[in-house]
């Protein structure tokens, strides 16, 4: 049996246990709690599996280990910032968000302000974002199963990304938050299986001395210690090095403004199992960073990733499906391509799972925010609801395959680094001030979410990303060299979009006044801190 | 339940109960206990990251000291923000338990009986 064949067999069998999953957790209830919180009776730690499911995304699995074994140590900066990150959500926003939410981020934007502009804004943002981060597992996902069968064929991408699209459609419209929470969980287990497995192998070759896994590493590469030192990608002129630390800012405070993130918060009982799902999601998230950072070094040592290399070819992406066919015994062994295989397998699994999250995130907040909210002013039925937010999931899922096919261009990590900028500076100042300053209020919510959205998309338009940037005389943007529109200097927009966001958050809310949304806060914090009155578990 | 307080909108209440627990000598006690950890760490790992980010960039022959064989300084640095990540999570975690969690229950409690149930 071929690689190719197995590969395929192990592909069939994900599919089929993640649809098997989803078909299960339909008959589990159907009321809107069920459909959009899993009826919030999901333990802490089994969220916390399913948060670490949702959020090690093809780009944590395949990126950053491809980013560390092309560009050294300046990849590490990723494992870092999604890591630290978690902190901010930890003690910041989970257990108050459970508290003071319901089913999606506006809720507790709307839980005081006036309804209608708050929602709209949220939603607003909850699908942009959401949108980004899909296009970007979509895009990997053509290239990783195109790559891996040998084929560059646009045709065969094509597929695979509207396969992909329908997947994830039927996942989200069938099994809703349940059914996703299940298909993550399994996610979950399957890839820290995967990786302990690789880790453990690449170790082994080098005796478990670390020391000697860098240096061998650094001398394979050709780049000696420059490999292990900072400043390889980052570092080459002052505003590389604000590029830097803007990425840092946007990877750190991006995370507790994930949509996507934020709703597996109400999928629990009480707060306390909130906070134990993040616990959870911490260690398992963490250990599965040191573990790319081995994957990636790994792949630098016994791999070749000079510029006319596979790995290289790939953007990195296909360092760790390859890295696993070396440990398993090279190519051509039997042990080398049942590595491979599975590895692939796994990282399909892991873009299935994250792609399910994005779309039941989107199509809940059209449905509760925009539909029964703000179109019916809270006088939808909840099966009317339930039925909208199934709708949504095939609009949305639709759109993303439309958008998906022209960005196969685009690279990923840019795509999933602009979703957390996007986060940064249109969701998370204004859920911060919610949470912790009486006097916010409903122009400062919507000027900090529309503000933060416009500044940090606009930014990128006029950005290397999208014009004007040529590498070794290779137009390396979007758009064709021909059109040149850039002016911001800077690839990643955090560090004017974040602050901007903060900002206009101050502003909107000094430069009006709103008693009622004062009022309320004293409410909405008793209930935050306390959980008195928060929405409970459904029991079936 | 709580339903039959709370518009369908998931809106505030408005009800008395609420302003006698954030009047209450407890609540007030909760919010400092949770603000004076909760802030004052926020604000200690972000410049701790941010200090790596910066001098990851702009302090390079400090972070490319080689420690022992091919170890340098900045892989050291960066598994210190691991070190770091795992050691607030767990402090949170033992001040919530203990310092804020029996306050937010009897707050619960105080709640569920005010409101006849």
């Amino acid at each position: 049996m071929n690689t190719q064949t197995l590969t395929s067999i192990l592909f069939l069998s994900v599919v089929a246990l993640t649809v098997g999953i989803t078909i299960w957790a339909s008959r589990q209830g159907s009321g809107a709690t069920d459909y959009y919180a899993g009826g919030r009776s999901f333990s802490g730690f089994q969220n916390g599996l399913a948060i670490g499911g949702d959020y090690m995304s093809a780009a944590s699995f395949l990126g950053i280990s491809g980013a560390i074994a092309l560009y050294g140590y300046d990849g590490f900066l990723y494992s870092i910032g999604f890591l630290v990150a978690w902190l901010v959500a930890l003690l910041l926003v989970a257990e108050l968000l459970r508290n003071s939410g319901r089913y999606t981020m506006a809720d507790q934007l709307a839980y005081r302000m006036r309804q209608r502009p708050v929602r709209t804004a949220a939603a607003t943002s909850t699908v942009v974002v959401s949108i980004f981060y899909l296009l970007a597992q979509m895009v990997g996902a053509g290239s990783l199963v195109a790559l891996l069968l040998g084929v560059d064929s646009g045709a065969l991408k094509n597929t695979v990304i509207v396969g992909v699209g329908v997947l994830m459609i039927f996942y989200v419209v069938v099994g809703g938050m349940k059914g996703t929470t299940w298909v993550q969980i399994v996610k979950a287990v399957l890839l820290m299986t995967g990786t302990v497995l690789i880790t453990f192998l690449v170790l082994w070759q080098f005796s478990f001395n670390i020391s000697d896994l860098l240096g061998a590493a650094a001398s394979n590469t050709g780049k000696g210690d420059a490999f292990l030192q900072p400043g390889l990608k980052y570092g080459v002129s002052l505003t590389s090095k604000i590029d830097f630390l803007s990425l840092g800012l946007a990877l750190v405070l991006g995370t507790a403004g994930l949509p996507h993130i934020l709703i597996r918060f109400y999928t629990v009982p009480t707060s306390r199992d909130a906070r134990s799902s993040v616990l959870w999601a911490i260690g398992l998230i963490g250990a599965f960073y040191l573990m790319t950072l081995v994957l990636g070094f790994g792949a630098a040592a016994l791999l070749d990733t000079g510029a006319d290399s596979e790995v290289a070819a790939s953007g990195g992406n296909l360092a760790s499906p390859l890295l696993a066919e070396a440990v398993g015994g090279g190519a051509g062994s039997t042990g080398g391509a049942i590595l491979l295989a599975l590895i692939s397998a796994v990282a399909f699994a892991t873009i299935l799972a994250v792609v399910a999250g994005l779309t039941l995130t989107s199509a809940s907040s059209v449905a509760h925010d925009l539909y029964a909210n703000v179109i019916k002013k809270g006088r939808a039925t909840e099966r009317s609801e339930v039925r909208v937010a199934r709708i949504s999931a095939f609009v949305i899922g639709g759109i993303s395959i439309a958008l998906a096919i022209p960005a196969q261009k685009l690279n990923i990590a840019f795509l999933v680094a602009l979703a957390f900028a996007v986060a940064a500076s249109a969701n998370l100042p204004s859920i911060i001030y919610n949470l912790f300053w009486k006097r916010f209020n409903t122009r400062g919510a919507t000027w900090s979410i529309y503000g933060g959205l416009i500044s940090s998309v606009g930014l990128v338009v006029f950005s290397p990303v999208v014009s004007g940037k040529v590498v070794d005389g290779v137009n390396a943007s979007l758009l064709p060299a021909s059109i040149d529109i850039s002016w911001f200097p800077l690839e990643n927009p955090g560090i004017v979009s974040i602050p901007l966001g903060f900002l206009l958050g101050y502003l909107g809310t000094v430069t009006s006044r709103e008693p009622s949304a004062e009022e309320a806060y004293d409410e909405l914090e008793v209930r935050a801190l306390t959980g008195a009155g928060a929405e409970g578990a459904v029991s079936h | 339940m709580a339903e039959e307080i709370r518009q369908t909108t998931h809106q505030s209440s408005g009800h008395a109960v609420y302003e006698d627990l954030h009047s209450s000598d407890d609540f007030q006690e909760l919010r400092r206990r949770y603000r004076g950890f909760a802030i004052p760490w926020t604000v200690a790992f972000l410049v701790w990251y941010l200090t790596y980010v910066i001098m990851s960039s702009w302090a390079n022959d400090f972070m490319n000291t080689k420690i022992v064989g091919n170890i340098n300084v900045a892989l050291v640095f960066g598994l210190l923000q691991f070190v770091s990540t795992f050691g607030i999570a767990w402090l949170y975690a033992r001040h919530a338990n203990k310092e804020l969690d029996p306050i937010a229950s009897r707050l619960q409690a105080r709640y569920n009986e005010e409101l006849g149930r």
